[in-house]
């Protein structure tokens, strides 16, 4: 199917295609739910992630924590924030560290009333930026 | 005969449960979001309501990539708060009421909304915050819930267009129900916020605004809002909002806006609240500030 939200800058559609790629890479993040997996998790990483047949790319972005290249390699914000939640990492925080933020810089946004839509509508928008 | 009494509309940030779970509600940042719901708890006492029909979606909680139903309505007996990672909230348990719900399901099928029916169902904070919001933290909740998951991770969501239609097919399901309950229905999510990746942290106040305008006096304009419009104006997560459509169709054509609330932020999100009841009825409760 043609999109024609592409367009939009620093966003990651969660449409059918990140959903087929991310598929394990998201499961793998849900089983964080429950208690007992994640002690089995934080026990041995690697070990863990051989459950899940993700790609390698898709690997190595979980163990480095790397939120963006997660969202994009077809993680979903509401499975890999459980991640973050094993972790420890508040969802603000994740918010965050997603933008390139300090977590101080990035809570001052919020409460001066969030990033303006005024200039975010285009990736046309952020290359004259 | 059942009749809908109550449309509220709420967002349903997960740290205003945390906030209220840890007594946090008067500390300077949280304030003024609660100050905007203690009117409505006021109203929603008086309202008392037999039952509540509560349109949220799940978070990765109880489905998963697995299974994703566009609509699925809860016809068990009760619902257990979820554990969604981080310990399950300490709420009482949701109570559902069976005899109703599986009316809807039997009417809106045969109306063709293909719903999917549930049996099992653990609730997260997108169910559980606005029962805290409306119903403060009582012992046990003071009405049976049904709860409407609305898919709105895996793109696209039903669009707004059909949830208003959906609403409007439990209104008129609502209204074929022998027993003469009460029932007020909950549209949950929203208002403008992006969780992901460059852009987090989006707000848009003018979207906010005009779409609650929309939702008391032109619900058919604000339910041709393209998923496309959601997504670029009112943030990725911004999109749960077609979610309070299908509140407004269970409602009348006509309604009268006794309460309206918005605040920015709470967390990564733009709050909005709205308390809404049919124009043509006697008024629900007596008029709140």
């Amino acid at each position: 199917m043609s999109a024609d939200y592409h367009d939009i800058p620093g966003t990651y559609v969660f449409d059918a295609q990140q959903s087929r790629l991310g598929y394990h890479l998201n499961m793998f993040c849900m089983s964080l739910r429950h208690a007992a997996n994640r002690a089995a998790f934080q026990a041995d990483e690697a070990k863990y992630l051989d459950r899940y047949p993700m790609t390698p790319e898709q690997r190595t972005a979980v163990l480095g924590r790397d939120w963006n290249g997660m969202l994009r390699l077809g993680g979903n914000i509401y499975y890999t924030s459980k991640l973050a939640a094993a972790d420890g990492i508040t969802f603000q925080d994740l918010a965050a560290k997603m933008t390139g933020m300090d977590r101080d810089d990035y809570r001052a946004m919020m409460v001066a009333g969030g990033r303006p839509i005024e200039g975010n509508r285009s990736k046309a928008e952020w290359k004259d930026g | 005969m059942a009749r809908i009494v109550g449309g509220y509309a709420t967002s349903h940030v997960p740290a205003i449960g945390v906030a209220m779970d840890k007594g946090l509600t008067d500390e300077p940042y949280w304030q003024p979001v609660f100050a905007g719901y203690e009117a409505s708890r006021k109203w929603m006492a008086e309202l008392n309501p037999d039952v509540a029909i509560v349109v949220y979606n799940d978070h990765a909680t109880a489905f998963s990539l697995e299974i994703i139903p566009t609509f699925a309505l809860g016809c068990a007996a009760s619902y257990q708060p979820a554990d969604e990672g981080w310990g399950a909230r300490p709420v009482p348990v949701v109570e559902g009421h069976p005899d109703l719900a599986w009316h809807i399901a039997q009417s809106v099928i045969l109306d063709e909304f293909d719903l999917t029916i549930v049996n099992s169902l653990e609730v997260d904070h997108g169910l559980t915050v606005p029962l805290s919001l409306a119903f403060g933290q009582p012992d046990a909740w003071p009405c049976p819930v049904i709860p409407l998951a609305v898919n709105v991770v895996q793109f696209p969501p039903p669009t707004g267009h059909r949830c208003l239609m959906l609403g409007r097919a439990i209104r008129k399901a609502v209204e074929s129900y022998e027993q003469p309950l009460r029932v007020a229905v909950f549209g949950t999510g929203g208002m403008s916020h992006q969780l992901q990746a460059e852009r987090a942290g989006l707000i848009n106040r003018e979207f906010d605004n005009r779409f609650l305008d929309l939702l008391i006096d032109d619900p058919d304009t604000a339910a041709a809002i393209s998923h496309t419009e959601y997504l670029r104006e009112a943030g990725s997560e911004g999109i749960e909002l077609v979610m309070w459509l299908v509140m407004r169709g269970a409602l009348d054509d006509q309604v009268t806006a006794v309460h309206r609330h918005y605040h920015v932020p709470a967390s990564n999100t733009a709050v909005g609240h709205l308390v809404l009841e049919n124009a043509a009825a006697a008024p629900a409760v007596a008029e709140v500030a």
